[in-house]
Order: structure tokens, then sequence, then C-alpha cells
């Protein structure tokens, strides 16, 4: 005997699917992590060069609560810790600075860390992140406290700058304006 | 004396952010294609460095092939590999033509960035890529003669890097010729080197 399912739920289902970002990511991107009022969302890292001391964490979180919270650091067994820095290019200067104090995640705010702007930092590598490979990271909050979230390490090419001619297949990022 | 050299820092900064602007203007004039009359742009020059097998590396070395130089560090988590990678693909894509230029990094970390750990992180990249470092004077006097900007910014436990993420595109003369970086496109980067080796 086959199922049978009526037209409007058939539609339903399609348009779950198509509207859905864990569906439409599968098994590319976990689920949202949950901590308190903080969703975090797509954590990812980028392989490292050998030898590297230092590698990328990139994530967005949302604060969904009524409090502003502050991303203050991590650690991870890969590294001696995760710092929160910023980076800027002006007039072709890369810049770099630590993020003292944490960075604030204000509520009803989402706050996304990439390239090119607020981003973790992997400091003192035991060993360098593969491509292909997870890393297993705890994050910690003032208010949402410590939270284990894994970084799925992405090839070298990923998300340098505004390159969009790579040929590698693209960051599975979803642009919501 | 005393005031000469109070305001010769703050005549250096505006001197080097004068001359970015006139770079910056001369890259989005059309340019005469390097027919001969054009001027020469003031950036590079001679420079005696160290290569990452620990020999010294003058930039007489470089004479004779077109070259892209850039500045950057080890610890760097986006700009340096990110450049390196995309260079790395370059010089795939430009296939046999690719030998007749040099690609160069040259560290801004030279505390950290030994010969020993230069060939490390480059042995992640395209093998001809040349990684240099020197003394901390060796390194200011080539950062110098490329206009580049590099400080030291401190960190609860160490320090990072601020630095100029320009890919200066010299010719077989080692003059200037272009400027790149990483945020440029793939295809726009690579349609200048095609040129540069084009031009030698």
């Amino acid at each position: 005997m086959k199922p049978t399912f009526s037209t409007p739920f058939l539609a339903a289902a399609a348009l779950m699917l198509a509207v859905s970002p864990s569906f439409a990511q599968s098994s590319a991107s976990p689920a949202p992590i949950k901590a308190g009022a903080l969703t975090i969302e797509q954590p990812w890292s980028r392989a490292t060069p050998a030898g590297a001391q230092v590698g990328g964490g990139y994530l967005r979180i949302t604060n969904t609560g009524k409090e502003p919270d502050r991303l203050t650091g991590g650690s991870a067994p890969v590294a001696s810790r995760i710092e929160v820095h910023q980076m800027s290019m002006v007039d072709n200067v890369m810049r770099m600075k630590p993020v003292d104090g944490g960075l604030e995640i204000k509520p009803g705010e989402t706050v996304e860390l990439k390239p090119g702007g607020y981003h973790l930092m992997f400091m003192d590598l035991k060993e360098p992140l593969k491509d292909g490979e997870t890393v297993n990271g705890t994050l910690v909050f003032e208010k949402a406290g410590s939270v284990a979230v894994d970084f799925a390490v992405r090839g070298m090419g990923q998300g340098g700058g505004q390159n969009m001619g790579h040929g590698a297949a693209p960051a599975p990022m979803q642009h919501k304006h | 004396m005393v005031f000469k050299r109070s305001i010769l820092l703050p005549l250096l900064v505006f001197l080097t952010a004068a001359l970015v602007l006139l770079v910056t203007l001369l890259l989005m004039l059309p340019g005469p294609n390097s027919s001969g009359t054009a001027s020469r742009v003031p950036i590079g020059g001679p420079f005696q460095l160290t290569d990452q097998n620990g020999k010294p590396f003058s930039s007489e070395s470089l004479k004779g092939k077109p070259f892209a130089l850039f500045f950057g560090f080890t610890h760097c988590p986006e700009v340096c590999p990110t450049t390196l990678y995309d260079l790395t693909q370059d010089l795939e894509a430009l296939g046999k033509d690719a030998d007749r230029m040099n690609v160069v990094f040259v560290t801004v970390d030279p505390e950290q960035d030994t010969p020993e750990l230069m060939k490390t992180y480059l042995s992640s990249f395209d093998p001809r890529i040349i990684g240099l470092t020197g003394t901390p004077d060796e390194i200011a006097a080539a950062a110098k003669a490329y206009r580049v900007y590099y400080k030291k910014v401190p960190t609860e436990y160490g320090y990072t890097m601020d630095h100029t993420a320009t890919i200066f595109l010299m010719d077989g003369k080692g003059d200037f010729s272009g400027a790149s970086n990483f945020q440029e496109a793939q295809d726009i980067r690579r349609e200048k080197l095609r040129k540069l080796v084009k031009n030698g």
C-alpha cells in the first residue's frame, strides 16, 4: 500500500523543505546550537598551512533574549586557547586587534564572525587544521556560560575577502537580507 | 635637531599617505600600458634578506623576471594564507608562464618567522614561492623600499601584526608595474599576472 497524501499536505511539505535552513543545508551544516538565549549557527574554520600557529574560527550568534551577552573567548584541545579578534582592511592595510572585554551580542541581534571582520583565533595550534575535519571547541559567554561548539574545517581557499571567483564550492552560507 | 627629529615621524607618515594616494590614483587611471614614457613609481628597490633555506637572498636574484611580492607573517589567520593559496592557484593556472615569474613572500615578523618556520609554512603552497626573512633591520629596509606599513599589536599573551596587504607586481627590471590584493577577484588578479609575465 502506498501512503497517500493530500495536495495541500505535499505543498506544505515542499514549502518547508524550501524555506527551512536545516533542510536546505542537509548534512553540510549541523543544527543550530542553543545555549540559553543564544543560538549559534554554522561554526567553521579554515585549513591551516604546515607549521601555522594560529587558525581562524567563524560562526553566527543570535541573541533571542532580553539581556546583552558577551563572547569572551574559549578553549579547544587543538589550541592553547580561543581569542576573539577583529580584523579590518583600510587603505590596503590589514589590521588585527583583540576585542577587549569580549564581543557584545545585543538582545535581538545577530553577530556574524566572518572573514575580514570579527573572528575567533585558535592560538598556539598543536597541529594544522585539515580540510574536512571537525575541531571541537568550547566558547565562553558572560551569561550563557560555556558552550561546546564543533567547527567544520573548510579548504584554505574559503571565504577570503570578496573572492567570489574561487573554483572551490562556495561556503554554504546563508545570506538573509 | 630635536625639532627636526620630532617632525620626522609625522612627516614620514604624511609622505607615506601621500604616496599611497598617488599610487592609488595612478592605478585608477587608464594608464599608458608601460610604453616606456610612464615615469617610474618609486616602489621597490634593493634588499638583502634570507630565504627559507637559510641562504642569503638579494633583490639582484630577482632581476630578469617579473615578480609578485607581498609582506605578511605566518601567525596570520587569514590574509597571508589566503594570499599564498590564491597565488599557488594562480601559478598553476598560468601553466608554463608561471616559470617566467617569481612569487615572493616577505615576513614582517622576523622574530618568530625563522627560515625553518618559513620553509615549513611554505611547504603547504607552490614550491616555487620564495619566502624571505632577515634581521629586524633588514626587514625594515625592505618594507621601507616597498612603502609597506607594519606594526606589532600587543595581545594578552603575545602580539599580532598589522601590515600592508598589497601584492606588488614588479617588472623584470624590479620596477613597480601594478598591484593586487587578496580581496581582488581571481580573474582580475590572474589577468594582471598574465600581463605582467607578457610585458616581462
